[in-house]
Formats: C-alpha cells, sequence, structure tokens
C-alpha cells in the first residue's frame, strides 16, 4: 500500500466523519468553542496514532480470543495518558472537555481503525493511517467549531469578531446553533458539499 | 508460536496490563504535583470569586494574577472546629503567592465524612472538625468564605458561599460538581442560579438552615431558593449540603457575627469566646 495514499485519503476521501459516519457524538458535543475542538482534534490524533502503532507492533502476538480487550487496554492506557497531561498541562481546556476526552475511548474512529488497519499493517503505515484518520476527524471538528463559535457567540478562539457596532445595529448571536442539533446539521451540509464534489460516493438510481 | 492456547492468553494479558498499570503509576505521580497546583488555583479563584460577588464595583478580570489579588484581599484564613473554636491557621500567600494553602475537595471530603458521622448522632466528634474559614476585605467589606460539600446525583458537588459582616446573610457563590448531567444538574454553575442566593440567608434558629427546593415546598423563602427545574436531586443534595455544613459552621458564625456587632472589637479573638451563644 502507497504511504501517501494511506495519509491522504483519510482526510478528505475516506474521512472517518464524512465518509464513514464514525465519531458523530463528540464532533457534537466539543464543538462550541473553536479552542476545545482544536485540543480535542489533537487528542484525538495522538490517541489514534499511538494506539494503531502499539496495536500494530503487537499484532503478531495477540491472542486472537482476546484481540478487543488487548486493543481496548491500549487504547485506554493512551486516552489516560492524553488526560494526565491535559490535567496537567491545560488545566481549564480540561474542565470544558471533561467527560469527552475519557469518552475517546469509545470513540469508534480508534477501534475502527486499529481493527481494520492496524491488525493487518506494519507499524510505520498503521502510525500514519492512525495520524491521518485523527486529522481528518480534527479537520471537521474544527471546520464544524469555526462555524458554531462565530455564529453562536460572535467569537473565535475567544477574542471577538463581530465588532460591538453590529450589536448596536441590532444584530444578535445565534443560540440555537450553541445546540447539538445544530453541530448535526452544519455536519449534514458538509457531508452534502463533499457527496456533491466527490460523484463516487453517491448512489445510483 | 501458538498465540491461541490458555497458557499464552492468562500470561499475555497479565503481562500487559500489569505493564500499563506501572505506565500509569509511573505517569500519574510524576504529573500531581502540576495538577495539584492547577487545583489550587482553581480553588483559589473560586474562594476569590464568591467573595468579589459582595461588591460589584470589584471585578475579576479573566486573566488576573488570581494568587495576588487573593493574598492582597485575604486577611484572615483558618480552621475552626464544629463548637465555633478557633484551630490552625493556614498560610495566606502574604510574603510569597507559592506558600498559599486552601483546603480542596479532598479535605472538605474528609470533613463532611466527619459531618455524616456528627448527624448520625456522634456529637463528640464536633471537636475533630477542621474547617476552613476564609475572611476577605472586599473593598473594606468583612466577607467570610466557608465551604460546602456533598453527594450529588452521579459524584461530589462542593461550593463556597460568602457571608455578610453578620454571619448568616449571604452575598456570594459559587458552586461546583464533578459530574453533574449536563443541561440539567450541571446548571448549579452558572449564573443564573447563584444568583438566587444573594440576599438569602442562614437560619440559625429552626433546625433546618438552609433549603434548595421548588418554591411552594420552601417553609421559609427568605431562608431557601427555588431548585433548577429537572435536576431535583442535585438541587436537592446541594441544599443538604449547604445545611449540614452551615449548621457545623453555626457556633463560629454566631460567635463571629456577635463580634462583629460590637465596633470596638478586635476581630482577633473570633470563636475562643468560651461564653458563646452556642446553637442547641
Amino acid at each position: 500500500m502507497n504511504l501517501k495514499e494511506v495519509l491522504l485519503k483519510p482526510i478528505f476521501k475516506g474521512n472517518p466523519i464524512t465518509v464513514l459516519v464514525l465519531g458523530i457524538c463528540s464532533s457534537l458535543a466539543v464543538t462550541v468553542q473553536l479552542k476545545g475542538a482544536c485540543v480535542m482534534a489533537l487528542s484525538v490524533t495522538v490517541v489514534t496514532g499511538l494506539s494503531s502503532f502499539v496495536c500494530s507492533l503487537l499484532r503478531n502476538s495477540i491472542p486472537n480470543r482476546i484481540r478487543i480487550i488487548v486493543q481496548l487496554v491500549v487504547v485506554s492506557l493512551m486516552v489516560i495518558l492524553v488526560d494526565q497531561v491535559l490535567k496537567a498541562y491545560a488545566y481549564s481546556i480540561s474542565k470544558t472537555l471533561s467527560v469527552y476526552v475519557g469518552l475517546i475511548i469509545t470513540n469508534c474512529i480508534v477501534m475502527g481503525r486499529i481493527e481494520a488497519f492496524a491488525l493487518g499493517n506494519k507499524p510505520i503505515p498503521s502510525l500514519l493511517d492512525g495520524l491521518a484518520n485523527g486529522v481528518g476527524y480534527g479537520l471537521i471538528l474544527v471546520v464544524v467549531a469555526f462555524f458554531r463559535e462565530l455564529l453562536g457567540s460572535g467569537t473565535l478562539f475567544g477574542f471577538r469578531i463581530i465588532p460591538e457596532s453590529f450589536y448596536e445595529a441590532g444584530y444578535m448571536d445565534n443560540g440555537l446553533i450553541i445546540l447539538p442539533p445544530m453541530a448535526l446539521i452544519l455536519l449534514g451540509i458538509i457531508v452534502w458539499i463533499q457527496r456533491s464534489v466527490q460523484k463516487d460516493l453517491q448512489e445510483e438510481e | 508460536m501458538n498465540t491461541n492456547g490458555n497458557t499464552y492468553t492468562v500470561i499475555y494479558s497479565t503481562v500487559l496490563v500489569v505493564l500499563v498499570a506501572a505506565i500509569l503509576a509511573f505517569v500519574a505521580i510524576s504529573l500531581q504535583g502540576k495538577q495539584n497546583e492547577n487545583i489550587k488555583l482553581e480553588t483559589v479563584s473560586k474562594l476569590l470569586g464568591a467573595a468579589a460577588q459582595a461588591d460589584e464595583s470589584f471585578s475579576i478580570a479573566e486573566d488576573a494574577d488570581v494568587l495576588g489579588l487573593y493574598a492582597k484581599h485575604i486577611t484572615d484564613a483558618f480552621y475552626v472546629d464544629g463548637n465555633g473554636k478557633r484551630g490552625d491557621e493556614m498560610n495566606m500567600g502574604k510574603n510569597n503567592v507559592k506558600d498559599i494553602v486552601v483546603t480542596t475537595t479532598s479535605d472538605l471530603k474528609k470533613q463532611n465524612d466527619i459531618m455524616k458521622k456528627i448527624e448520625a448522632g456522634d456529637e463528640s466528634l464536633k471537636g475533630e472538625l477542621d474547617l476552613p474559614v476564609y475572611v476577605f476585605d472586599i473593598n473594606g467589606r468583612k466577607i467570610t468564605v466557608i465551604p460546602c460539600y456533598g453527594a450529588g446525583l452521579w459524584g461530589p458537588i462542593w461550593g463556597y458561599i460568602a457571608l455578610a459582616e453578620d454571619g448568616k446573610t449571604i452575598v456570594g457563590t459559587v458552586f461546583d460538581h464533578k459530574g453533574e448531567t449536563p443541561g440539567l444538574g450541571a446548571k448549579i454553575t452558572e449564573k443564573f442560579f447563584c444568583d438566587e442566593f444573594k440576599g438569602k440567608s442562614f437560619d440559625m434558629d429552626n433546625g433546618t438552615v438552609f433549603t434548595v427546593a421548588k418554591p411552594s415546598a420552601l417553609k421559609y423563602p427568605e431562608h431557601g431558593v427555588d431548585a433548577i427545574s429537572g435536576a431535583t436531586i442535585t438541587s436537592q443534595a446541594l441544599g443538604k449540603s449547604i445545611n449540614i455544613w452551615a449548621k457545623n459552621y453555626g457556633p463560629y458564625l454566631i460567635s463571629a457575627a456577635a463580634e462583629n456587632a460590637v465596633p470596638a472589637e478586635t476581630p482577633e479573638v473570633t470563636g475562643t469566646d468560651e461564653n458563646v451563644n452556642v446553637e442547641e
């Protein structure tokens, strides 16, 4: 398998959120603010990359019967490490992300990529595949968070973007966009755009 | 090698789990110092945040040096027991903000466990309580901040309550929780709920000091606030924890209020007076 394809496919053509439709729940929950989305994207990328790498290293020694359990142990190790590091060095963000860092364990992308790719491939391609899937996930997260924070709070990374004069003229932040359903609608729009660009994703009539 | 045999599977999983546990233990211990510092910083900012609500002109900027502000405005920090007797002092960081000592939630949990035993009837444990009291000077007002702690729906909930000079009127509150339901119980941290407490007071005479319940269930509206709809268990748990904590602080608060009522008195002798009016 071509390394370049491994690296690029999950970012657009085989994006875990918009094409594989994995990891939807956390993308609804942590996209209210861009900052949280970026940290979450980074955390997931680290976790998917490292756990794919470790599982791929172990792939020939793992007893087949306890395969999933071993994967879970590896994934939870990585997640707890990320959680601990965030608590030590990015405390306020770790509070905003709260349970969702811990819930990376249940993020389908992580286990999905280990099962589908890491167990059948060498460590380096697995690492790249994990990282690329994390980036693909993060990309969507950041795009959704960009619109939600801009339209929902009028800020980006906490800095005010929409000028005060707009508010004085009667502009109001859209409270609805802060709520989870709007994230789903935004995701839907992204999927729509992707499918109209990428014709091979469309079902035949 | 046969990787599917029973022996191999058992040995493999044992080694893996022990290895992972060792890594996690090592990381947890090496990052603990840094994490505790974060927790301390957060506690300090919550204490200050509760006290600051006493004066609307006193606002804390988001990037403010919280430790410095705390050291500047705190005038007294110490422990009292359940009889109102003053114990050890806490370092207020007047010389070096790194030395600030505050009680974190794990300390509060220990006190809460003792309180539960007292509630169950073991009154002799009152002397063993080490309840933290923080006294701030907010633009000339003497504001006392006390914590509360208890079990919510999913995990612990806690908070800091700022009291006016009379030792019972609430001037500010900050609440926090470990993992209450987002959108329901988690709302106890929000401003609209905390603001409800302002102006309400502790009822030191009638047994129940404070209640959080629906308006129709509030016997004394001035000694309670409206619960959050859909979060009955969290709200009631919060009311219960405020009640039990305030009850144990009662003897101290009453004697401190008596001190404050006499203007010429120095605030030094708080709680050491043997003749204080101890709650029945």
